[in-house]
């Protein structure tokens, strides 16, 4: 389907790696795991099976805000096939968890912030037994006002949604309804507004996205004989996880022993712990197996959403097209807990004007807490939201100059050297002019595609596909573009590492070697990735990657685009100290017998020890013989600072990724309804370190990115604050024919600050692909459009 | 919950009988739903998959009698020349493996206003063949639905046949959802043109509380071809006929505001789905040369 292109432009820096290496770095290698993905015989988290486990089942609250007079287990516990019905009382320790705030209770406590809060817990025998004795535990509750939006969360009277913060961020917000607010001051926006020739300005409201992984939150705790638990679960980062499962159990870490059990997707819903504390408080408390399964309708309430944020922008330009100023607030709803939404906002508000160049900007990002539905990481974390926003305006800006809209975003696109509004220096290649050239030099697809010859329309070409709602008529063609800015990596001084431990050794005659890390495989690819590095970084063929657990060091989560460059820099950065240990052996062995042992710059090629200038001293094998060489060593990109509270400057992103999108779709202007043609996409990757794991992560994002353009909303009832559409019936994913085209056309402009000069490339493509998508139904419809998801009663006037 | 599971249709009439709760199960495509869910629990299920006559269809000369377990996948394949309304409803049913379970009985027994055969089969004109120990009778199709999610079967009955009108005319169906595949109604309109009767019948769904036709809109349309003799001259409908009829066919819905959509939106595509069909089965009747139907 798809025509993938690679181009590298003359002049463009690139690191000198190793020589070419079968199956190492730079080869489109096959996921191990593809087949038994696709044949559905892969073991998921939810596949796991125990002799004699019991089955862990949820009590969630019915209402948004409340608290809780009362919770009744005693007809549950009554149930024959029930071991335990547990409520806050009987949990063994610390009572909250959080990544960043411990203010999420296990099981709540005094009151429910939020519709689908867990209350109660029970292990049955069967699956079944635990759902029909979670629903006999009568709770009480005594609802109380709800906060739903800003103004809500600020009105004077305001009930607050926690009490008593003591948070790192408490102290400096303007309300306890606020989680995060950063402002970003540069120059003097005020005072460049008057340069402007001309001032747009627009609020938009980005929709609440879900995660939508299949694979539904899942996992088995095991007691141990040591009174610690075995944990195997699908999550993005297992240290993380243990460090928040250890106090609420009441355990030390290293009793707490967690296995990556197989993940069915991620996208930033797996960083918060879901069923991992209860699984394990159950196991320890009926000394037996436990099995946690949410089905969809619970996963819905059981993983953090994207949060919905509603966007206020001003742009100015002079007459020719230059940007003037910005000025921004942007406002996220981070609902009941905290999860991410400080850092979101961070990154909201760090990236809030794009890939441009604007001296003089006024930003203000903040996060509440509501008693919506809480939220968090998602792909693109933040920027998403921005830049549905800022690229709307930038079209806006562009139709009020009477401008081509790619020309202006060219005029203005940022370059390395260009400063962010943070100061931070964009230190690497950012071709964001260039990606957008690409996008539109490329030719149109063709119109009218749905005409077949004699054979009438065929529907699914057109809008409303097999629903046979068109067979042309009302359909009208429009084009847009878009291009995004992204940070890579955990930013704002977070300590971010990785950790890798390394293997090697002989077996049966050859040189092997074993990588051993923690890193969460969510799709990403990590588990080709690892490899590739290690044959290219130590000359093997064959390599193991042994499961992810905590019996390694932390390699941070698979999340903000960053394992690739994180584990991959650790498993590079390992696999050296291996080779110079390697070298050591070979010299103390064969220094005296070639002066060429001597030599600084011997490399691991082909199961061999080579110069240089490609002269081989000996085998590995037989440098090694019986002899393992084993490094587990941690590996850090360079330290970020954080935003200054007030000025909102700091160098706080460790590096950028871009990507732009042109968007050809067709809308059927009468009823409302869309196809997206075409979704081009234009990437600097950095290096491909997997060429075809980088066209499926391109892809992927971009559908993701469609998919919040045209359909998927989690809906909220403003009124009750409870969630309408908790199913795959009515929150509604792209299918095979809603998915376009979606050429990839990706430049490896490396960095050189990163490993192999990767970039990260899973969020860049999400966030490009909704205002392109967005625009190109404006151009279709000449309609404002200031909502996302775009749904028919918009483009039909009949909401 | 006990599981049932007759060998015969005799049996499953007599299980039926003995236990008027149970619920009949076919493909399963709406009942594990619910059930999963956990929105309803029966005491009995009853299995109808061993019973070969419900999976069988007959093309007579005045009907195609179809069984109610005929899944949708076959309805496509084997009956678009006479059932053309109902084939292009099938193939907007779900995915391909709820079609290759689901069949018409399904969604006559659930009787939900958005189940996609209603409006092609209120269209088309049809008969469901309900059956007892106490004997057998005919329902019309416009007699069926009897508010939301109820029908007019007795508790001991049980949905053999539907009898279909086999098509004198061309037929158009369609459906508006907010994805291109693989999407619940938002709402949905049929159309049959009955050369033989000079008639025209219609259905909507997910527009009121029940499936409907829009009988005024009929009413009209059948009196504006008849007086301009369109259907022996063949020309072409004039856009005010079809305006007129398309308003009616929107004033006929009675929609509610939901999840899925507004019911501004929902009156507003009844009227566009109307007017297009109209357009599309007019001009088949007028011998374009080219099938309509739509390629897919």
């Amino acid at each position: 389907m798809a025509q993938n292109t690679r181009t590298v432009p003359a002049g463009t820096p690139t690191e000198v790696t190793q020589k070419h290496v079968k199956g190492g770095v730079g080869e489109s290698t096959l996921r191990p795991d593809g087949t038994l993905k696709v044949t559905g015989e892969y073991a998921y988290s939810s596949d796991m099976w125990h002799e004699d486990m019991l089955w862990g089942q949820i009590l969630r609250s019915t209402v948004a805000h409340a608290e809780i007079v009362s919770i009744d287990t005693s007809e549950a516990l009554t149930m024959d096939g029930v071991y335990a019905v547990l409520t806050h009382e009987d949990l063994p320790a610390a009572k909250n968890y959080g990544m960043e705030f411990q203010d999420t209770p296990v099981l709540a406590y005094g009151k429910v912030r939020h519709h689908g809060e867990p209350v109660a817990l029970v292990a049955a025998d069967h699956p079944e037994t635990a759902r029909r004795a979670a629903a006999k535990i009568k709770v009480e509750y005594r609802e109380l006002p709800l906060i739903t939006d800003e103004a809500s969360a600020l009105a004077p009277d305001a009930i607050l949604v926690h009490e008593n913060r003591d948070d790192h961020h408490s102290g400096h917000v303007p309300h306890p309804n606020i989680v995060h607010r950063q402002p970003i001051i540069r120059g003097n926006a005020a005072e460049a507004a008057e340069r402007a020739d001309v001032i747009v300005k627009g609020e938009y409201t980005f929709g609440m996205q879900d995660q939508a992984f299949l694979g539904p939150e899942s996992g088995l705790a095991v007691p141990a004989e040591d009174g610690g638990v075995d944990l195997y679960v699908a999550t993005q980062w297992l240290h993380s996880d243990l460090k928040q499962i250890a106090p609420c159990l009441g355990l030390p870490e290293e009793k707490v022993r967690m296995t990556m059990a197989g993940v069915g997707g991620a996208f930033g819903g797996r960083e918060d712990i879901s069923m991992q504390i209860l699984a394990s408080v159950l196991a320890l408390r009926t000394g037996k197996p436990v099995k946690m399964v949410y089905n969809r309708y619970e996963s819905f309430f059981g993983h953090v959403h994207r949060h919905p944020a509603k966007l206020y922008y001003e742009h100015g330009a002079t007459r020719d097209g230059k940007l003037t100023h910005v000025k921004c607030k942007i406002v996220l709803d981070g609902g009941a807990y905290a999860s991410s939404t400080a850092s979101v906002v961070g990154n909201a508000s760090s990236l809030s004007i794009g890939p441009y160049v604007v001296d003089d900007v006024e930003i203000e990002a903040i996060g509440l807490y509501t008693n919506n539905p809480p939220c968090g990481a998602m792909r693109g974390f933040g920027a998403v939201q921005a830049c549905f926003a800022y690229e709307a305006q930038m079209d806006k800006l562009a139709a009020e100059l009477g401008m081509d809209p790619v020309e202006l975003r060219q005029l203005n696109a940022m370059e390395q050297g260009t400063i962010m509004p943070t100061g931070q220096v964009v230190d690497s290649p950012a071709p964001v002019a260039e990606l957008l050239r690409r996008v539109k030099a490329r030719p149109m697809p063709p119109e009218r595609q749905w005409e077949t010859a004699g054979e009438g329309a065929d529907v699914r070409a057109l809008p409303g596909g097999l629903s046979n709602t068109s067979h042309g008529e009302g359909v009208v063609r429009g084009v847009g573009y878009a291009v995004g800015i992204k940070n890579v990596g955990f930013s704002e001084g977070f300590d971010d590492y990785s950790t890798a431990r390394i293997r090697m050794e002989v077996i049966n005659g050859e040189a092997v070697a074993t990588v051993h890390t923690a890193a969460a495989e969510v799709g990403q690819g990590g588990i080709t990735i690892h490899a590739q590095i290690a044959r290219t970084e130590l000359g093997v063929q064959q390599v193991t990657i042994l499961p992810a657990d905590t019996q390694v060091g932390s390699a941070g989560s698979t999340s903000a685009g960053r394992q690739t460059y994180m584990t991959g820099g650790a498993i590079k950065n390992s696999c050296g100290i291996v080779r110079e240990k390697v070298l050591e052996i070979g010299r103390r062995k064969f220094g005296s017998y070639h002066p060429a042992w001597a030599n600084a710059e011997l490399l691991l090629e082909g199961g061999k020890v080579v110069t240089d200038g490609g002269e081989a001293l000996a085998s590995i094998a037989d440098v090694l013989e019986d002899e393992v060489v084993e490094v587990e060593e941690e590996w850090r990109h360079r330290p970020t600072q954080a935003f200054d509270l007030v000025t909102g400057q700091g160098d706080g992103h460790v590096q950028y990724a871009f990507a732009a999108h042109r968007a050809v779709v067709e809308v059927d202007t009468e009823l409302g309804l869309v196809k997206v043609i075409e979704l081009a996409c234009a990437q600097d990757v950095g290096k491909a370190v997997n060429p075809l794991s980088v066209v499926g992560q391109i892809q992927g994002g971009t559908t993701q990115g469609l998919g919040v353009a045209v359909m998927e909303e989690i809906i909220v009832d403003p009124k009750t604050a409870k969630v309408r559409n908790p199913s795959f019936t009515d929150y509604l994913i792209p299918t095979i024919l809603d998915t376009p085209t979606i050429p990839v056309d990706y430049l490896e402009l490396a960095d050189p600050n990163a490993p192999y000069g990767v970039r990260g490339i899973g969020e860049a493509p999400t966030l490009s692909s909704t205002p392109a998508v967005l625009a190109a139904i404006r151009a279709a419809t000449g309609l404002e459009l200031n909502k996302t998801p775009v749904r028919p009663e918009a483009l039909t006037g009949t909401l | 919950m006990d599981f049932l599971r007759p060998a015969s249709w005799e049996e499953a009439l007599a299980a039926k009988a003995e236990h008027p709760t149970a619920v009949p199960i076919a493909g399963g495509t709406d009942v594990m739903v619910e059930i999963n869910f956990d929105h309803r629990r029966p005491e009995y299920l009853l299995d109808l998959n061993r019973i070969e006559l419900l999976r069988q269809w007959e093309v007579g000369e005045e009907n195609v009698r179809l069984g109610a377990s005929v899944p949708y996948t076959q309805i496509m394949e084997n009956l678009r020349a006479e059932l053309p309304g109902l084939a292009l409803a099938s193939h907007t049913v779900a995915s391909p493996q709820i079609r290759n379970r689901g069949g018409v009985g399904g969604n006559l027994g659930t009787a939900s206003p958005a189940g996609d055969a209603h409006p092609a089969l209120l269209a088309a004109g049809a008969e469901v063949e309900v059956e007892s120990v106490r004997g057998n009778r005919f329902i019309p199709i416009d007699e069926f639905y009897t508010g939301v999610k109820r029908n007019a079967l007795q508790p001991d009955e049980l949905i053999k046949t539907v009898h279909i009108k086999k098509a004198d005319g061309p037929q158009q169906y369609s459906k508006v959802g907010t994805r291109n595949a693989m999407v619940i109604a938002v709402c949905a309109f049929g159309l049959a043109l009955h050369p033989e009767t000079r008639t025209v019948r219609t259905g909507i769904g997910s527009a009121a509380p029940t499936p409907i036709r829009a009988k005024e809109a009929e009413a009209f349309l059948n009196a504006a071809l008849e007086e301009g003799g369109f259907w022996d001259n063949g020309k072409i409908i004039t856009p005010s006929i079809a305006k007129q009829f398309a308003d009616l066919c929107s004033a006929a819905a009675n929609p509610i505001d939901d999840v899925r959509g507004t019911a501004k939106y929902r009156r507003h595509a009844v009227g566009i789905m109307a007017r297009r069909q109209l357009g599309w089965t007019w001009e088949q009747y007028r011998g374009a040369g080219r099938t309509l139907e739509g390629a897919a």
